[in-house]
């Protein structure tokens, strides 16, 4: 604001406002992001106390016999899980909005009870899909004897090749409800004139999605993108839920989240390690970062040369 | 458009049958799971695994497991637990959120632009990462193990995207309606008081999607309040799983009562909240 003079004030009823707003995320949100970054470049002495290691937590993380093979496993994985939710999830996301903005009865409808599961917590649902799963209660594998593909049927979570893809089609199964919501939204917000113009100067109807539509939706297939990564980076809860903190059958289901909590708290024999744990978190920072960065030079810049 | 011949009329009744068949294709895979776990909730044992695609009926209905989990779980502390965290951050993060939304949407000043910036960065890197040092933080504040240490993490947690938002929705209140307020000698704070109704809706939609979040997180739960006493709903049910895993019935029910409540208002919302999230893209 300005003052009588002309110069810049800060009034006093501006700090009540901000105040609390700024006290509770710097003290909650930012001084313990921050702090958790610097304490990677320290080591814990037995005596509980921080000394300055330089780049000692990351060399360890990177090459020791124990740590380094964990470390790029879980990242190999947790590249993989969102490959899978880009390649499954996105796509059939898009499919359903496009479906869901035609005209016809029961959209309505359909739109809830797609969304549905998205609200339930990932511990619910992943207990939900490991008893479906389950060889005992053998639901699943009546269900696919009954389409004809019964001898298909294996005790996926089980099985080391099986387990990651199929952890991460079940986070796809409860997810599909964001960029379903998010593609629609996009959708509705096309004006009909656009789609009429294009129609009657004889565009079919791949056309009219690929020319039209495609490029209108890019800046929300961006933000899809950014939020699946940070999500599936961020992730813990279903692995935890149904693999528990070892992320078996031997380590196939590791990923960022959990390793994370296995440094930090310690597994069977192995102590936890705060700075350990600290640095697995800094990596998955940088990881976020990159793909943040990433989604605002791609998307950011082009955004503007489709706006209308 | 005008339908000519005969061909472009079936053609598109063609279409919306094969819309139809897609979209109840998916609606089924949704509820189906949801569906089998109510179910069998409701069965004997024996019944679960001779003919889990079954409704109950007369002969197969049992509501066992109900009684064991009653009995045997915390399920009502956590129940409690939940709903304390859960509205008591939701206030803070309203109420807080909206302030300083009023604050960045209507006054410029100096470092305006900054603070939108510094607080827009918790949108995108998790809270998660600060872990360790939060973990440290709280024990050195006593709030280990209390419901106050996580309603503190929640409540930073869900104030950036809800002062990002709210931002957006209060700058497109006109200035000549706070003006004629302030020349009626209202102060500061009367005026918020008087914005704050107009974004009524929006408010709704975020108070809404900050729960859900909240309500269903077990991260925090699990490493900074996992007492018997303060366990939260989702943290009590993985442990009580866990612990009752070969227990079917008890499973089962489990199950249904921790999802049954966020179901219900989900129901009860669900329109206002995709309304809320395509008006509120519209506008932006």
């Amino acid at each position: 604001m300005l003052d009588l003079h002309g110069r810049r004030t800060f009034p006093a009823f501006l700090v009540v406002f901000l105040g609390p707003a700024i006290v509770c995320y710097t003290l909650f949100m930012m001084y313990p992001l921050v702090e958790s970054l610097v304490l990677s470049f320290f080591s814990v002495q037995p005596d509980n106390s921080y000394v300055f290691s330089g780049f000692a937590n990351f060399v360890k993380l990177f090459t020791d016999s124990d740590m380094a093979p964990r470390f790029w496993g879980a990242l190999k994985n947790n590249l993989f899980f969102f490959f899978i939710h880009m390649l499954v999830q996105n796509p059939i996301g898009l499919l359903l909005a496009s479906l869901l903005v035609t005209k016809g009865k029961g959209r309505g409808f359909y739109r809830t009870v797609l969304f549905m599961p998205t609200v339930l917590s990932v511990v619910i649902i992943g207990f939900i899909w490991q008893l479906i799963l389950n060889p005992l209660w053998g639901v699943a594998e009546s269900m696919m004897r009954i389409v004809g593909l019964g001898k298909f049927f294996q005790p996926w979570l089980g099985l080391p090749e099986y387990a990651l893809p199929t952890t991460a089609l079940i986070s796809v199964w409860q997810f599909i409800g964001i960029p379903m919501i998010l593609f629609y939204t996009a959708l509705i917000g096309i004006p009909d004139e656009l789609i009429e113009a294009a129609v009657v100067d004889g565009c079919t109807e791949s056309q009219v999605f690929w020319r039209i539509k495609f490029p209108l939706i890019l800046p929300t297939i961006g933000i899809v993108s950014v939020l699946t990564f940070v999500g599936n980076f961020n992730a813990f809860d279903l692995i935890y839920t149904m693999k528990g903190a070892l992320a078996g059958p031997s380590y196939s289901t590791d990923i960022m989240g959990t390793l994370f909590y296995r440094t930090f708290f310690g597994q069977q024999l192995q102590l936890g390690n705060p700075s350990m744990g600290a640095t697995v978190a800094t990596m998955m920072f940088l990881i976020i970062l990159i793909g943040v960065l990433l989604y605002m030079f791609l998307f950011q810049r082009r955004v503007k040369t489709y706006q209308l | 458009m005008k339908f000519d011949n005969i061909k472009d009329v079936r053609r598109l009744r063609f279409r919306g049958l094969f819309q139809h068949i897609v979209l109840i294709f998916f609606s089924l895979i949704a509820l189906f799971p949801i569906a089998l776990i109510i179910m069998n909730s409701f069965k004997l044992k024996k019944y679960i695994f001779a003919a889990p695609f079954a409704l109950p009926n007369a002969k197969t209905f049992s509501l066992i497991g109900y009684e064991t989990v009653l009995q045997r779980s915390n399920l009502i502390i956590n129940f409690e637990n939940s709903i304390i965290v859960t509205v008591v951050s939701l206030f803070f993060i309203l109420f807080f959120g909206s302030m300083a939304a009023f604050a960045l949407s209507g006054y410029k000043f100096r470092g305006n632009a900054f603070l939108g910036f510094y607080l827009s960065i918790g949108i995108m890197i998790p809270i998660r990462l600060g872990t360790v040092s939060l973990l440290k933080l709280m024990s050195s504040l006593g709030l280990v193990n209390t419901l106050i240490g996580l309603i503190l993490i929640y409540i930073a947690q869900g104030l950036p995207l809800t002062i990002f938002i709210l931002t957006s929705f209060m700058s497109q209140i006109p200035d000549e309606l706070k003006d004629a307020g302030r020349i009626d000698g209202a102060s500061e704070y009367r005026i918020y008081s008087l914005v704050l109704p107009l974004v009524k809706p929006a408010i709704g939609a975020i108070g809404i999607f900050t729960m859900i979040p909240i309500w269903n997180d077990l991260w925090f739960p699990l490493i900074v309040a996992p007492s018997a006493r303060t366990a939260t709903i989702t943290l009590g049910v993985q442990q009580f799983l866990g612990q009752y895993v070969s227990d079917w019935n008890a499973v089962l029910s489990a199950l249904v009562l921790a999802m049954v409540p966020i179901l219900i208002l989900y129901l009860i919302f669900s329109r206002q909240m995709i309304r809320s999230v395509t008006a509120g893209a519209i506008k932006a």
